[in-house]
């Protein structure tokens, strides 16, 4: 295949991920609207639907076997859903593959801010497929695959970027390790994030329902229980923290110093880099030490996530000396009298 | 307690106040608060530009904002990392680091030394506990916890029974005490970072200059074009070394989205230590040339006309290869020619150098960055060119305040316009100008910096015992054996096997214990015969 073909196929399987993405959103919101119960049935299912903390119906198969031919609905749109965002998550890496392949020489398919978008969103959505058995994550597809059609849509429309060689600085060996370990990390704090929030949304909805005297109701009422909801988050957290640290600040100094001369320079996007950083120190250090758990420990965890994403797309757009704007090579400048100054 | 008479409620001696204040320092809650806002502290840093990183931003930026660039300036803001509130910060946190981590390390050297503590009297109180009954005797499910429990855990030394005593009738193991450990450690390592980092600061220095393919480079401090020391540095610290620039290319892309793109930069340079056997090195961006504790990068490339001046008695006063700065990534490029020998007139020029130049709606432009057809285009001045009166000049900016310019018959100002190999006359017998050929020219930064081993050394041991603390899940298991009665309960006439409790302590707040205490009771239970209360 011709690298003009390669490139055709990545924005047609990106094109295609992000439909059937959305087509997963519909069915997602699809089985939670059929969790959503009329008033007279909502005694009958709601004693059934949160018996397991976090289990999804259909995931094991019990709700087809349940008395109700609503339950066996849901389970069943469960089941399409995660189906469609397997089918998506394939289509994104194709789309990604042949990314590496379209450019010559053939690359890790992450050499500007398009690419690093394409890989952090597909990071979230393996992530989430890797640990939705294990953590049943089954009442997380709606949000997770909500953030990344939404993000893939930023990348496609604002991001996009032609197929184009490196440039010379990310032509290193450490690109792979240093953006993989990032990525990875991204993609962790996210659903971190994500599960961060659902027990904002489910702590607050719990105080409404026991002031209203009824019970949790709807897709709510599958989401785990809040002290299940803050292990998970707190796991996840544990988990990117010490992989953003290998990323952030042991590759990222080691390959600074290479290819810049400096192993930290105090870059913008080293800055939000070390700024997130030590938002999720904090976060880690307010449930080791402070004893802080639930409320306050997510809000700090929104906070490092924001910041995460913000260091990832928006920080480009609001310093213009950063190294690691990739889109192209640095511009040069007219230095100072005396003090030329000039990048490769 | 101070002797004074009267003491208002609340009222501090100075050794109490010192007291508070270091709690208060030394206190998690303050040293999150310092850790958000150091968070916080670093943002600025982001948006403004910086003159360490960038002080020609910071230049530009200061032009355009007349009104707060004093405040900014008060206020540290173009170098904010350097800026003592910023210290201030880091610095208070590390206070507040070390008076944590230093009782913490005499805590946990003396659990390290203590036992695990003993069963507690209830153990169906704890909030995660199991119990059974079966037929063994409770000696041997004792010694069957030991076993298992002593695979990975650290066991409570047992009294044994002897006539006065009847020894313990429980088992106490603990394990985890590799957390701790690697939380201190992570915490020390930080100050080791700290450490490296201030070693490079210090005793670190970079070096900047441009050569010209051709020419070599001495280490020592006259050579270089800007040199910025850090505060310890010492001038012997320059390693003895040169080395020379005998090529230098570059691959221009000439078609795809990324064209006029400029990659794979390479110069090859001989060098030699002392008075070593001379080696080459094929320098590029990523693969810095490491001479003796010093790193050259390859930092950025440009173009040097060689421009030859002959002057009214047609003798060449001036040539070589002029370094000119590019302006922007087309490599348009600015520089000047200062010819002080020249007679009758001195001869200055400055102007801009066109790697490709080519009309374009009547506008002189280049159209890409490779010298395909190199041009210069420069204004010429005679007179006065300021070198008479011996203060410093830089050598990329000519001095019109008293020049005169140098015009044609019309009056116009003379341009120059010159293809490579290609000469002008100049008017009243001052000379000629002619274009020789094009030299590239390569920026090189050299730099010491100490301490980069030690920082990457913390961070790596930071990193693990961040693992450390993060993965190991510290916990303590008691169990206790003692005779039961029919009912299963315990009792001073056993007659109904014994009883077998179980309990789990998790020590970290995040582990699963129900998982732990099934694994165990299974173990303990093995094949043999339980009777399940």
């Amino acid at each position: 295949m011709s690298n003009t073909a390669w490139e055709t196929l990545s924005n047609q399987a990106v094109a295609t991920a992000g439909i059937v993405y959305f087509l997963a959103l519909v069915v997602y919101l699809a089985e939670w609207a059929a969790l959503r119960q009329p008033a007279a049935e909502r005694e009958l299912v709601g004693a059934g639907a949160p018996a397991r903390e976090g289990k999804p119906q259909g995931s094991d198969g019990s709700g087809t076997r349940g008395a109700s031919p609503r339950e066996g609905r849901v389970a069943f749109l469960g089941r399409l859903a995660l189906l469609l965002t397997a089918i998506a998550g394939a289509a994104h890496l194709v789309g990604l593959v042949g990314r590496g392949m379209a450019a010559d020489p053939n690359r890790v398919p992450w050499g500007n801010m398009y690419e690093f978008t394409l890989s952090g969103t597909f990071v979230v959505t393996l992530l989430y497929l890797v640990l939705y058995r294990k953590y049943a994550l089954g009442w997380m597809g709606p949000l997770v695959v909500g953030f990344v059609v939404a993000t893939l849509m930023v990348a496609v429309i604002w991001l996009y970027d032609a197929v184009a060689p490196l440039t010379e600085a990310l032509n290193s060996p450490w690109l792979v390790i240093h953006v993989v370990s990032a990525v990875i990390a991204t993609g962790a704090f996210t659903l971190g994030g994500i599960a961060s929030i659902m027990y904002l949304v489910r702590s607050r909805a719990e105080r409404r329902a026991e002031a209203a005297g009824r019970r949790l109701g709807g897709w709510l009422a599958r989401v785990p229980r809040l002290d299940a909801l803050d292990r998970l988050a707190y796991r996840v957290h544990a988990f990117a923290f010490p992989v953003w640290t290998f990323a952030v600040l042991i590759t990222g100094p080691i390959w600074a110093h290479e290819a810049w001369s400096r192993y930290w320079n105090w870059d913008p996007k080293e800055v939000w880099a070390f700024i997130t950083w030590v938002v999720y120190a904090g976060y880690l250090h307010a449930r080791a030490t402070a004893g802080w758990k639930g409320r306050k420990a997510a809000m700090l965890a929104l906070v490092g996530v924001a910041t995460l994403w913000f260091n990832f797309i928006g920080i480009n757009y609001f310093s213009t000396t950063s190294q690691h704007s990739y889109a192209a090579e640095r511009v040069v400048d007219v230095p100072a009298p005396g003090v030329p100054a000039s990048r490769p | 307690m101070s002797g004074s008479a009267e003491r208002r409620p609340g009222e501090l001696t100075a050794r109490e106040l010192g007291r508070w204040a270091w709690r208060q320092i030394t206190s998690m809650r303050t040293a999150l608060m310092l850790l958000l806002l150091l968070a916080l502290a670093a943002i600025p840093g982001s948006v403004i530009p910086q003159a360490d990183v960038d002080s020609l931003a910071v230049t530009r930026w200061k032009d355009e904002h007349p009104t707060l660039t004093p405040i900014y300036e008060k206020l540290d803001l173009f170098s904010v990392y350097s800026s003592p509130w910023f210290s201030a910060v880091y610095l208070l946190l590390v206070l507040s680091l070390v008076g944590c981590i230093i009782p913490r390390l005499f805590v946990y050297y003396r659990a390290l030394r203590a036992q695990p503590p003993a069963a507690p009297r209830h153990l169906t109180r704890m909030p995660v506990q199991a119990s059974y009954t079966t037929d063994l005797p409770a000696a041997e499910v004792l010694e069957r916890a030991r076993r298992v429990l002593g695979r990975r855990h650290r066991l409570r030394a047992s009294t044994g029974s002897t006539a006065e005593s009847p020894g313990d009738d429980f088992v106490a193991a603990e394990r985890g005490h590799l957390r701790e450990a690697g939380n201190l450690v992570f915490h020390l390592s930080l100050l080791i970072v700290l450490a490296g980092v201030a070693m490079g600061s210090l005793w670190g220095y970079q070096g900047g200059v441009i050569l010209v393919q051709g020419t070599t480079f001495s280490n020592s401090l006259t050579q270089y074009d800007d040199f910025k020391p850090g505060g310890l540095f010492r001038q012997s610290q320059l390693k003895n070394f040169r080395f020379s620039v005998d090529d230098f290319s570059v691959d221009w892309l000439k078609d795809g989205p990324r064209f006029g793109q400029a990659r794979k930069f390479e110069a090859a340079l001989t060098y030699r230590v002392g008075d070593g056997e001379p080696q080459t090195y094929d320098l590029k961006v990523n693969h810095p040339l490491e001479i003796d504790g010093t790193d050259v990068f390859l930092i950025g490339h440009g173009y040097a006309p060689v421009i030859t001046i002959r002057d009214g008695s047609g003798q060449v006063v001036c040539t070589g290869p002029t370094v000119f700065l590019p302006r922007d990534a087309s490599f348009l490029s600015y520089g000047v020619v200062k010819c002080n020998d020249a007679r009758p007139g001195r001869i200055g020029l400055d102007g801009l150098f066109y790697p490709s130049f080519e009309m374009v709606d009547g506008n002189p432009v280049t159209v890409f960055g490779d010298d395909l057809n190199p041009t210069l285009s420069m204004l010429a001045y005679t007179g006065d060119l300021g070198l008479d009166d011996g203060s410093a000049q830089s050598v990329y900016v000519l001095d019109k305040s008293k020049a005169t310019p140098i015009t044609k018959e019309d009056g116009k100002p003379l341009r120059i316009d010159l293809q490579r190999g290609r000469t002008v006359e100049l008017p009243d017998g001052l000379g000629s100008v002619t274009f020789e050929r094009v030299d590239p020219w390569i920026r090189v930064q050299i730099s010491q910096t100490p301490g980069k081993g030690l920082a990457l050394a913390g961070v790596i041991l930071a990193l693990a015992g961040l693992c450390a603390s993060l993965f190991i899940r510290p916990r303590r298991v008691w169990v206790r054996a003692v005779p039961a009665d029919d009912d299963g309960e315990g009792t001073m006439n056993p007659t109904g096997g014994t009883r077998v409790e179980i309990a789990v302590l998790d020590r970290s707040g995040n582990g699963e214990m129900d998982e732990v205490l099934q694994a165990v009771v299974e173990q303990l239970q093995g094949h043999e015969n339980v009777r399940q209360s």
